[in-house]
């Protein structure tokens, strides 16, 4: 859920656009980022541990602990918390370590 | 290609953005490196009001410190902020690394102001990696920064600042908060901002901690329990909160991955809430050349990062020839409001760590003198 | 204990309360500040200098309370919310109190607000007299509520929402 109002703040999200999680269709805007749009729609699930498979979620938001890993576009292990949503981005939960491309 | 710059100030948060205005005050030329897509650093989501006096904008809100002091960079001739630029290396040539928009870049600074700041620090205990279990400092970035509604309910870990003034943040974006569990026995931040959130009918459990937090795909609720003096889980006092969120705010640890990179001298020291590079009286650190200013250095309030920054600022713009009598006085100035912000109670911590910081270095000159 | 719970007690707020004779003479600004912490915004914004944070910034603010007028500048400049007015004059039965607020949403003049204690305990349900909006970069709204007189040191809040209409 977003915040429709607020007695200090007011927010400027940019355009409203559409990705993909999961393959689900989500509703973003382009000054948010990944982390925060998925959050909006009540998605804290965000991965798993790599031993146990238990849920993960974002934990610092704001780039340092990594706890947020997902894949973006077919590319691994990115932070979705400091990375800005775009329209048509696939999110998808990371299985795996991923992979280091050599291009 | 290698990039000749004057001063590189690392982090564009109230430190570098203080630090970068100082050196640029004096003539220095000055590049800001932030890895956010926007510089202002956690002063982008403090929608309270700041302390201190009018010298550290004392009275307004954070963002509008953040908003100033970002403004005052962008239209300072002397400063180029370089904001989706992650360093990523200080290498013993003096050759500084920076990632930014997928390209790699070096640069080759006189000067370097190391401002990174500190991330949150974790708690132990059972169902620890819920999701649903945040810093509190995300919360504030989901809330604030994004204006997602970030909890339905919250249980707060901590009161000290942090823990306090995230509270009131989720009053104020709707959220209950269910309470605040501290571990010890007394509030830790301010009693203003606890009366405030306390008059808004929030209890502060001070001698409670979290025993254990369960869920199944994300957080449902947590155990809290009573401790005893010796901070030991009393059995029998258990309580079950349900919640959607539990917030920790249960301190702050430098960001001290470049100093270490760079080879300056490093300390534990308690006071200071972690690792810190060894600085001196012009907060430069153990490696010529390098200062460290903020909460890198030392966890403290936003208010002495900014004069933290400010002297470092002088200092090296000082070092670099760039009028020194200014730069010695305006340095003066800024130490002799550290010492103010410093002087009360609140301040005898931090004193006490920067103590230990001196004497380390006081016996470092010692021994290399007896060498 | 206030460094226990956050609620100030009753020595603590009889330290900072003027006299009834002060009281009997107007408003006059009440400063629950009660540590020692580096801040001084409240002695810079009155215009009067009747508010003093001496000799350093980490003392506790000192309201004179012979030179305070109850104007309330400093109320919406305390970073800690901490500073309230309270008029005893304002009728035979009640007082008029001015509360700092920074909740959504706003109560309408005429409209009864559920008053809270420094414990967040209901209080009753009292008239907003006036809601004075913050300034575009202040934000800090300033609610006056009708109190009884003997509750005029003990309201110091009012809960965000459910107001009711009418007297």
């Amino acid at each position: 859920m977003r915040l429709s109002e607020h007695p200090i703040l007011d927010f400027d999200r940019g355009e409203r656009i559409t990705f993909y999680y999961n393959g689900q269709e989500i509703e973003g805007y382009t000054e948010e980022t990944i982390a925060a749009a998925l959050h909006a729609a009540g998605i804290r699930r965000l991965g798993h541990s790599h031993e146990l498979g238990r849920p993960r979620g974002l934990f610092c938001a704001i780039g340092n602990c990594s706890s947020c890993f997902m894949t973006v576009d077919g590319e691994p292990n990115v932070r979705v918390c400091v990375t800005k949503v775009q329209a048509g981005m696939r999110v998808e939960e990371q299985e795996g370590k991923g992979v280091i491309r050599n291009d | 290609m290698i990039r000749d710059v004057e001063v590189l100030v690392i982090g564009g948060g109230p430190a570098g953005l203080c630090a970068a205005a100082a050196a640029a005050s004096l003539g220095a030329h000055v590049l800001i490196c932030e890895r956010d897509y926007v510089p202002g650093g956690q002063l982008v989501k403090q929608t309270h009001k700041f302390f201190g006096s009018e010298k550290q904008y004392a009275g307004d809100r954070g963002i509008a410190i953040g908003r100033r002091l970002i403004e005052e960079a962008h239209q300072n001739p002397n400063i180029e902020v370089l904001t989706e630029a992650t360093v990523i290396g200080i290498y013993e040539d003096g050759i500084v690394t920076v990632f930014h928009r997928n390209q790699h870049i070096k640069i080759r600074p006189k000067r370097t102001i190391i401002t990174t700041g500190a991330s949150e620090k974790f708690l132990a205990f059972p169902g620890n990696d819920l999701p649903g279990i945040y810093g509190a400092g995300a919360v504030q970035t989901l809330m604030n920064v994004a204006g997602v509604k970030p909890a339905e309910k919250v249980l707060m870990v901590g009161a000290g600042n942090i823990g306090l003034i995230v509270s009131y943040q989720l009053l104020q974006a709707g959220v209950e908060v269910v309470g605040i569990v501290e571990a010890a026995p007394r509030i830790g931040g301010y009693l203003v901002h606890a009366s405030k959130i306390r008059r808004a009918g929030v209890p502060i459990l001070t001698g409670h901690t979290v025993k254990e937090a369960y869920g199944k795909d994300k957080l449902e609720g947590v155990i809290v329990c009573k401790l005893d003096e010796k901070f030991q889980q009393i059995s029998g006092t258990e309580q079950d909160i349900p919640c959607d969120t539990l917030c920790l705010a249960v301190g702050l640890t430098p960001l001290t991955e470049l100093c270490w990179q760079a080879g300056c001298e490093m300390a534990f020291i308690r006071e200071l809430s972690g690792h810190v590079p060894l600085v001196d009286e012009n907060l430069e650190t153990t490696v010529p050349g390098i200062y460290a200013a903020g909460d890198v250095s030392g966890i403290e309030e936003a208010s002495s990062a900014m004069v933290e920054g400010r002297l470092a600022g002088y200092a090296a713009a000082g070092s670099l020839g760039y009028e020194p009598e200014k730069a010695h006085e305006r340095r003066e100035a800024a130490a002799a409001e550290l010492s103010e912000l410093r002087s009360g109670p609140t301040g005898e911590k931090i004193l006490a760590g920067l103590e230990k910081t001196a004497a380390k270095l006081a016996a470092r000159k010692g021994e290399a003198k007896g060498c | 204990m206030l460094i226990q719970t956050g609620i100030p007690s009753a020595e603590d707020i009889l330290t900072v309360t003027p006299s009834e004779e002060r009281f009997a003479k107007g408003p006059v600004a009440i400063a629950e500040c009660f540590q020692k912490i580096p801040c001084n915004p409240c002695m810079m914004a009155c215009a009067k200098k009747a508010i003093r944070v001496e000799p350093d910034i980490n003392q506790t603010p000192r309201v004179d309370f012979d030179v305070c007028n109850g104007c309330g500048v400093c109320l919406t400049r305390c970073p800690g919310l901490a500073i309230f007015i309270v008029d005893k004059t304002y009728s035979d039965t009640e007082a008029l109190i001015k509360l700092p607020f920074e909740f959504l949403p706003l109560p309408k003049e005429g409209q009864l607000a559920c008053g809270l204690n420094r414990a967040g305990e209901e209080m009753g349900w009292f008239p907003v007299v006036k809601v004075i909006p913050g300034s575009k970069t202040n934000k800090t709204c300033t609610i006056c509520l009708a109190v009884p007189k003997d509750l005029a040191m003990e309201v110091r809040n009012i809960r965000a929402g459910g107001y009711q209409d009418g007297r």
